[in-house]
């Protein structure tokens, strides 16, 4: 099979790996074999498609044409009347006399006669065709000064839209993620490779890749989600909102990274004490919840301050509650910190020993390995 | 050379592995034998660093064995596996980085020992989309590709065709030619008395019996003798002090002291001439048998067909 000559060549060739550089590699084949695969590229575009058409949709049917100005023709008002209907967003046409306006609303190239009327307390009346000029009326008529007590600075539509935004991508890229690391961790157990990976490199860089590779590709989605709602909101003209939401966003990715890399570490320990697809189900049901639960926290709690408070520290909910909180503006300026704090100690906490238990268990074969005999292993 | 000292190991408080001692030379085929549960797939895991004893030593080459001498070990798990979906190129060159290789010298290794096992032609298929026979031949390039110097091979003839025994036996052979420490357990005894030059037997987590295979047979198993003579010979079985074991009109092979097979062999002769007297080695399965009986007195079926 080898002649001496190439085997000299090739020793000097080879070194062993650094656990870095191992981690890399896993990482590497990670994020490849998953963004080739064509379930992964369907589901990208399908999301895409929706997030877009979902929101341009809801901007074309949902929102007003407000740029849009009601042609109206006037007649036999003062100057200073006509200015202020002028001010008042309306394209304005004079007319000599009624019976010219009449024949401009008729004929359709105007949607209403703005004319002079003592009796009326703005002292204008409209006239339509057929249908009561709603619209122009509207425009034109006076509304008392309105005034919030406690403004929270976004309205209540949009707080909700916010919160179910940060919830879901949350949910559904760590729960897409997660399940991907839980299935290629016990395919690599049950089909026995892990034996000759873990031959050729440790068990942590194993772990390690595969939480980088799937944080990458998690991230990548978080991304390509928040992109295609900024372009959907874009295209369809609500630039405001994203303007409004550009901060909380910046807090969430920075808040994503170490709650997707927690979520990831669960379910890849998790994985690793079952050998058979068909036994994913008992160990996958407690990391899905965690991968609920702040969606709902969000949805439910969102009008408790508290709750809010409380869950914006709990490094499973934080990445949700606490950009929130800070898209409620709702937070002082340490808060974020001491979250931000509490999540990247508690990952690191539980990636370590999601270490211990994968290297522990990923030889076990046959039934569920228990956590206390995982950690009752040596080596 | 590979050794092994004093290997102990216990899983949940159960000890598996008892002073495991055992030697394997360069240049030569080592067989590891034992029944299922004797030890054999974890003390394979031990040398190769994917569990790690309770206690003992390793050393290659006088050297404690450490990550980097790891690096050059190939190893065949019992159960075979590899990425189904996964194409066989990229696999292979993927598990040759691993070991170390940079992008381009892996997949030159890849393609040029793919090639080398027939499957040119296959290189872009995913694993799964291959016979079972060439997803064997995949699996020995993943034990190969990176050129190791220690080979430990977990059941490598289990499940194989005859074309791919006779595969697997070539590239064991070159290996060892090569100057390189192959170890492989296997439960057919036939397979490694023909091929193995040293032998490891262990039984219930502890080593039986080592050392050459011929040397083994010379010491263990009980000592027969076959005699052949032109005259009539049954008269052997009804003499004192021997046991036959066959007993033909011309041949006998019988079980006796060595004195009192060399009285038979005076007693045949004056009967008529004799035309051949051999002493019967053992088989390695009667050893084996031998062994297992003492240590564990369930041997499983497979282990000692």
């Amino acid at each position: 099979m080898s002649t001496a000559t190439v085997r000299e060549s090739q020793l000097s060739s080879k070194t062993r790996l650094s656990t870095l550089a191992a981690t890399r590699l896993v990482a590497l084949r990670e994020i490849s074999t998953q963004v080739r695969s064509k379930s992964f590229i369907i589901s990208t575009l399908i999301t895409v498609l929706i997030i877009v058409g979902g929101i341009v949709a809801t901007g074309f049917f949902g929102g007003d044409d407000d740029d849009e100005q009601i042609p109206v023709v006037t007649t036999g008002i003062s100057q200073d009347v006509q200015q202020q209907v002028e001010e008042a967003g309306f394209s304005v046409t004079a007319a000599d006399s009624m019976p010219e306006a009449e024949q401009l609303l008729r004929d359709g190239d105007v949607d209403a006669i703005v004319t002079a009327d003592q009796d009326s307390p703005v002292g204008v009346r409209v006239i339509g065709v057929d249908e009561a000029p709603t619209a122009a009326a509207q425009q034109l008529s006076v509304a008392p000064t309105v005034e919030v007590l406690e403004a929270g600075g976004t309205d209540s539509v949009m707080r909700y839209f916010a919160a179910m935004g940060f919830g879901l991508v949350f949910m559904f890229v760590a729960m897409g993620s997660g399940v991907m690391i839980m299935q290629n961790t016990i395919q690599e157990k049950q089909n026995r490779i892990v034996e000759i990976l873990l031959s050729a490199i440790p068990a942590r860089a194993l772990l390690a890749g595969k939480i980088l590779g799937n944080s990458v590709l998690a991230l990548m989605q978080a991304l390509i989600m928040g992109g295609s709602a900024a372009l959907g909101l874009a295209v369809s003209g609500q630039l405001a909102f994203l303007q409004m939401l550009s901060w909380p966003m910046l807090w969430f990715l920075l808040f994503f990274i170490p709650g997707f890399v927690l979520i990831a570490s669960v379910f890849a320990a998790s994985a690793s004490l079952v050998s058979r697809q068909e036994d994913s189900g008992s160990v996958m049901t407690p990391a899905m919840m965690l991968v609920m639960v702040p969606y709902f926290v969000v949805l439910i709690f969102l009008d408790n301050e508290f709750a809010m408070m409380v869950s914006s520290y709990i490094p499973f909910t934080a990445p949700v509650s606490m950009s929130m909180r800070l898209f409620d503006d709702a937070v002082e300026w340490f808060e974020p910190i001491i979250s931000m704090g509490l999540l990247v100690l508690t990952t690191a906490l539980v990636m370590a020993l999601a270490a211990k238990i994968y290297s522990r268990s990923l030889l076990k074969m046959g039934q569920r390995v228990k956590l206390t005999a995982a950690f009752a292993s040596n080596d | 050379m590979l050794e092994l000292h004093d290997i102990c190991r216990s899983f949940s408080g159960r000890q598996v592995l008892h002073d495991v001692s055992l030697t394997a030379e360069r240049g030569q085929l080592t067989g590891f034998v034992g029944g299922n549960g004797a030890g054999k797939t974890t003390t394979m895991r031990i040398i190769l660093g994917v569990l790690a004893p309770d206690s003992g030593q390793m050393q290659l080459d006088g050297v404690e064995l450490g990550s980097q001498a790891r690096s050059r070990f190939g190893y065949m798990p019992s159960e075979r596996g590899l990425y189904p979906k996964m194409k066989v190129a990229e696999q292979i060159t993927y598990l040759a980085r691993l070991h170390g290789y940079s992008k381009p010298e892996a997949t030159h290794r890849a393609v040029d020992l793919l090639s080398q096992l027939g499957l040119s032609g296959r290189l872009k298929d995913p694993l799964e989309a291959l016979s079972l026979g060439n997803q064997q031949r995949v699996q020995i390039a993943a034990s190969l590709v990176h050129e190791p110097d220690v080979l430990i091979l977990d059941e490598p003839f289990s499940g194989l065709d005859p074309f791919a025994v006779d595969l697997v036996l070539k590239v064991l052979s070159d290996k060892a030619a090569s100057g390189a420490v192959v170890l492989f357990s296997s439960h057919q005894l036939d397979v490694v008395e023909r091929l193995c030059d040293d032998l490891v037997i262990i039984g219930d987590g502890k080593v039986l019996a080592a050392g050459g295979r011929e040397d083994l047979r010379r010491r263990h198993g009980t000592l027969r003798y076959e005699i052949a003579s032109e005259a009539d010979l049954s008269w052997v079985q009804s003499r004192t002090g021997i046991r036959t074991d066959e007993s033909h009109e011309n041949r006998v092979v019988f079980r006796a002291e060595e004195s009192a097979a060399q009285e038979l062999l005076r007693d045949a002769l004056q009967r008529g001439p004799v035309t051949s007297f051999v002493p019967v080695l053992p088989t390695l399965s009667e050893i084996f048998r031998e062994f297992t009986n003492d240590s564990a007195p369930t041997v499983p079926q497979e282990a000692s067909r």
